[in-house]
């Protein structure tokens, strides 16, 4: 009797523990499984925030790229400029530019946001989003991340502008016309391209910004320049083009490096994600199209303009990172290395080209940003490889030229709409606030006029 | 032989060198250097505080001519290089005891 009662005992106890451990072991595993989705947050968010500061550090390198180019007695206006666009188009994105872009709305732009007030439970994705920047819900990274990456990015767009319209124009208009860039114009197409709007509805592709970023600077600029005129002495009165050499080539050659650095920021940033194979594919193809731009920069300026031209070299490397940032998610690096050539001989073109036709471009900035963002967001339609994304495929791998349609409407879309809106902000600029500079201010340099400083003081600081 | 030595606004050296060009003018030096005249200088602030700088920049261009052509040249560099505002410049003229050319050594006249 007392035998059984014990091997009763025995086995009860046995199944009571069993069960107690098989539900602490789930307990366990759901615990754990909460864990890695924290985890898998906290290294999409550490990458999204390092990516976004790597833009953000691309301003050093426009104001070095910009002011080498320019004379000395311009310098400090310059580097101004390009100091303060940041901090102007980071106020403008907070209080509204983020808001029309991503916030929810209708497909031409969205209104709810302002501020980042909202409800919002980012990182929650897909399905299980609630809030108001539905556009974001595929990112599973926290709001304020979200926010930043796209704030350096529109900031980015504005700091392009700097460079048309380097020399002549008055400090605070630019200031004032920034952040009427970041706030209303930037956010509206970049509510059609990435914020759920009637672009990416139609399949249109921008990875990176080719478009939303490069060709809207280029666009703004090009208006500035074409409202502004040339710069006084650039050209003579029979017409002949007289060059105006930057100040500083180091400058110019650091500011490139800056650049490229923090374009491994601007493209495999993008992916809003630590996504191991996409951010490294990104991060080659995005230096290949740089380094081919480089090369045949090089070897064009070597042939057609003598020799090998720094300044146009640096600018190649630029015109393969603006052509490439569209395409960077979608092309193999053959197709990298095949935008980056075409960038580079582009770039050679278009700057004499634009110098023939009397649009004064100081840095290039036009040539560069608006020329190759228009040719690499067609390049999407060219180099678009199946074995990346079967649903994405360039004419070149047989996918036709839909795609290639598609992209021609944003470019388009977006020119318009960017060249329209920033041709009248600078027209009205003129009997508003004032446009350009006198004649004297000019010639004198804008250091001394418009702040009263100089770059590189001599006798009058050295006590 | 005179040597001509004009002071002038840096801007402006473009135009007095297309000048001299078509006044003959085979060569020059110029210097880039800073001055004042009556035009005196500017107050500038730096960090909140004044300071005067005193010194503008200014171009010197500095040309060697026969006794017969120095008028002509002086002429050619005063109405390229005005504006009617403070700070055109001046303009001197000396004479000159010798010229030699180095490559070939000849001196006086032949080696303007």
């Amino acid at each position: 009797m007392l035998r059984r009662f014990c091997w009763a005992a025995t086995l009860s106890l046995l199944a009571v523990v069993l069960w107690v451990w098989d539900v602490s072991w789930a307990q366990d595993a759901k615990a754990l499984e909460k864990s890695v989705g924290d985890l898998r947050v906290a290294v999409d968010t550490v990458w999204v925030m390092v990516t976004g500061f790597l833009v953000f550090w691309m301003h050093a390198g426009f104001a070095m790229l910009e002011s080498g180019m320019c004379r000395a007695k311009n310098a400090v206006a310059i580097l101004y400029k390009n100091f303060g666009v940041v901090a102007v188009s980071s106020i403008a994105f907070w209080i509204i530019g983020f808001a029309l872009m991503f916030g929810d709305g209708n497909p031409l732009i969205g209104w709810k946001g302002y501020f980042l007030i909202g409800p919002d439970n980012s990182p929650a994705m897909g399905k299980a989003y609630e809030g108001i920047f539905s556009s974001l819900n595929w990112a599973g990274i926290p709001l304020y991340a979200k926010f930043f990456f796209q704030l350096v990015f529109a900031a980015t767009a504005a700091t392009i502008v700097s460079g048309c319209v380097a020399e002549r124009i008055r400090f605070s208009t630019f200031m004032i016309f920034s952040f009427l860039l970041v706030a209303v114009i930037y956010p509206i197409q970049g509510h059609w391209v990435w914020g759920g709007g009637w672009l990416s509805a139609l399949g249109f592709v921008d990875f990176a910004g080719s478009t939303v970023v490069h060709s809207v600077g280029g666009w703004a600029g090009l208006a500035g320049i074409l409202v502004l005129g040339p710069r006084l002495g650039k050209y003579g009165p029979d017409g002949k083009m007289y060059p105006i050499p930057g100040h500083n080539m180091a400058m110019v050659t650091l500011g490139g490096f800056i650049l490229w650095l923090g374009w491994f920021g601007f493209n495999p940033g993008s992916t809003l994600a630590a996504a191991p194979d996409d951010i490294a594919r990104i991060a080659v193809t995005t230096n290949l199209s740089a380094a081919s731009g480089v090369v045949a920069s090089s070897l064009f300026s070597r042939i057609f303009f003598g020799k090998p031209d720094l300044s146009m070299s640096v600018n190649g490397a630029l015109a393969g990172l603006v052509a490439i940032t569209a395409p960077c998610a979608n092309v193999t690096p053959l197709g990298a290395v095949i935008i980056g050539l075409g960038a580079g001989v582009l770039v050679c073109l278009s700057v004499p080209f634009l110098d023939r036709v009397k649009v004064d471009d100081p840095v290039g900035a036009v040539s560069v940003h608006l020329v190759c963002g228009i040719y690499g967001t067609l390049a999407v339609g060219l180099f678009a490889s199946p074995t990346i994304n079967k649903e994405v495929v360039g004419f070149f791998y047989g996918g036709g030229v839909s795609l290639l349609v598609k992209q021609l409407t944003g470019v388009v879309a977006v020119g318009a709409l960017t060249f329209v809106l920033s041709y009248i902000l600078w027209q009205l600029a003129r009997p508003i606030v004032g446009l350009r500079v006198e004649p004297e201010a000019e010639l004198a340099g804008l250091d001394l006029t418009e702040h009263g400083m100089e770059a590189y003081p001599e006798e009058a600081l050295a006590r | 032989m005179r040597l001509i030595t004009a002071i002038i606004k840096p801007f402006k050296l473009d135009e007095v060198k297309e000048a001299l060009g078509k006044a003959g003018v085979a060569g020059m030096t110029v210097t880039e250097v800073k001055g004042f005249g009556r035009q005196k200088g500017h107050t500038e602030l730096y960090r909140g505080s004044e300071y005067v700088v005193d010194f503008l920049p200014k171009i010197v261009i500095e040309i060697l001519a026969e006794d017969s052509r120095a008028d002509g040249i002086v002429k050619a560099i005063s109405d390229a290089a005005k504006t009617g505002k403070i700070g055109d410049g001046k303009i001197f003229v000396q004479a000159v005891e010798d010229c030699i050319r180095i490559r070939t050594g000849e001196r006086g006249e032949e080696a303007i």
